[in-house]
């Protein structure tokens, strides 16, 4: 479904990928881990197009991605930092989306379960951080696409709507999408994911499950695994 | 892309600086056409004003509007949107809208003080396309700035330093260059450097139309006297089409390629 081959990138003299090679054939929860600056946020941004890899090639469905833009039909995705223009109201923002994504899209619901109702006619620049959060969680879910892609979905974000956001995410992997999460909160991750990826300097340093991770550092809770496998001597 | 063009556009259409610069050029146009009883004079004001404030407005417009835009830009990088049909969208939406806000505010006046005047019409028609060239070149080298600059300080300066050097330092080296070497024919050389400077091209443009090249200074005369009337005024709008073509292009290019 979605295969890095070889991705290196550089900005200027720094590698923030480096020969990355993954591939990710089955639906599910995919959390991508790693301590801030290990190219989470990159690889994400060149799976989409965002990000031009230096070298090496991204597959989605078999089509090579260079160059091309049809691919982003199948994915819907939450970027990591909800910055809107500023003078757009969520509804039209909301408009527009939908006319540049020429799908069916559901957005009425995720604007009843965020109690978004009272801020549809507000400027985008008005909002909290936490409602502008949801607002950009909307944009995200509301089309039906195989993979989804949430960077930091958790940031600002109240325990309620974070509750629903987690019953959402599920019921997006019920329906047998691919869902790739990036996410500090470790709780959630534990709660959510079927495999990790762990990223660290631009390499994948480990990959398996949550109990994969906990036997290889002989640890019971998950929090010390993570801490574990940063340590030198699993590095 | 048409849909980015039509977003922004409404977009820009809503914001009060339209209006603002759009009242600026009424304004200016309704004082010099209806209290300067010399029509051509006035055309020779308006000229200096469009040619130099126009120039401005659009490169410090068109690179605050790619700032401004840079989130909305990342999110629409995201969708299933052509890369280049998101900045190509957003450049042309600008440029028509600078270029409207000019065509209507001076357009207006013109109208009211005499539409039967075959000659005021043509004058008209050259000062707008000047302008217009103008909004669309400069709007271009502010947005091709802007995709090499991250930092929005830098990037402003460069759009003033780039306006400032072809609206004054441009002239300044060229006359300085010009005294230097007054020994050796410079006709060529001089009509070489105005083909460099869409400001120069503009005013050329506009003075050939108006027969008063003569009166405006060296290189009008030598542009006149080389190329003739008729081929002076296709080689001016040629190289401004080519000052649009060569910046488009290359926001075209760079906005494929840039990371976000």
């Amino acid at each position: 479904m979605i295969e890095f081959k070889n991705i290196t990138k550089k900005f200027g003299k720094l590698q923030v990928l480096e020969q990355v090679d993954l591939s990710i054939n089955k639906p599910g929860i995919y959390a991508i881990l790693g301590p801030n600056g290990s190219g989470k946020t990159t690889l994400i941004k060149c799976l989409l197009g965002m990000t031009i890899p230096t070298s090496g090639q991204i597959f989605v469905d078999g089509q090579d991605t260079k160059g091309k833009w049809e691919f982003r039909n199948q994915i819907s995705y939450l970027p990591q930092i909800a910055n809107f223009p500023k003078n757009m109201t969520v509804t039209e923002l909301l408009r527009l989306i939908k006319t540049l994504r020429k799908q069916a899209s559901a957005e009425q619901p995720l604007i009843d379960v965020f109690g978004l109702k009272p801020y549809l006619n507000k400027n985008m620049g008005t909002l909290s951080g936490g409602t502008k959060q949801k607002v950009n969680l909307v944009l995200a879910l509301m089309t039906d696409n195989p993979i989804v892609i949430l960077d930091e979905p958790t940031s600002g974000l109240d325990p309620l709507a974070l509750l629903e956001l987690k019953k959402l995410i599920k019921i997006e992997k019920e329906k047998g999408k691919t869902i790739l999460i990036t996410s500090h909160i470790m709780s959630l991750v534990e709660e959510l994911s079927d495999e990790i990826v762990f990223l660290l300097e631009g390499k994948i340093h480990f990959r398996g499950t949550v109990d994969a991770l906990k036997t290889k550092t002989q640890t019971v809770d998950f929090d010390e695994a993570i801490a574990q496998i940063l340590k030198p001597s699993h590095v | 892309m048409f849909k980015i063009f039509r977003y922004s556009l409404s977009d820009l259409l809503r914001s009060s600086w339209s209006y603002f610069y759009f009242s600026f050029y009424l304004l200016l146009g309704f004082g010099l056409l209806f209290f300067n009883p010399d029509v051509s004079k006035s055309v020779i004001t308006l000229m200096n004003i469009i040619v130099v404030f126009s120039s401005l407005i659009a490169v410090v417009f068109g690179i605050m509007y790619y700032y401004n835009s840079r989130e909305f830009i990342e999110l629409l990088l995201a969708q299933p949107i052509k890369r280049s049909d998101i900045f190509i969208g957003q450049y042309l939406a600008v440029s028509v809208s600078l270029s409207l806000s000019l065509l209507l505010g001076v357009g207006i006046p013109f109208v009211i003080y005499g539409v039967a005047d075959a000659d005021l019409v043509k004058n008209f028609l050259v000062l707008m396309t000047a302008g217009i060239f103008l909004n669309f070149i400069f709007v271009a080298v502010a947005y091709n700035i802007a995709l090499y600059h991250e930092n929005r300080i830098k990037g402003f300066s460069y759009a003033i330093l780039f306006w400032l050097f072809m609206t004054l330092i441009y002239d300044g080296l060229f006359l300085i260059s010009l005294m230097m070497f007054k020994e050796y024919p410079l006709e060529k050389a001089s009509l070489a450097a105005t083909l460099f400077n869409p400001i120069d091209l503009s005013r050329i443009l506009i003075l050939l139309r108006l027969d008063i090249s003569a009166l405006m200074g060296y290189t009008g005369a030598v542009f006149k006297n080389f190329f003739g009337t008729t081929l002076g005024l296709t080689i001016a709008l040629f190289s401004l089409l080519i000052w649009v073509i060569l910046p488009v292009l290359n926001i075209y290019r760079k906005g494929n390629k840039k990371d976000f």
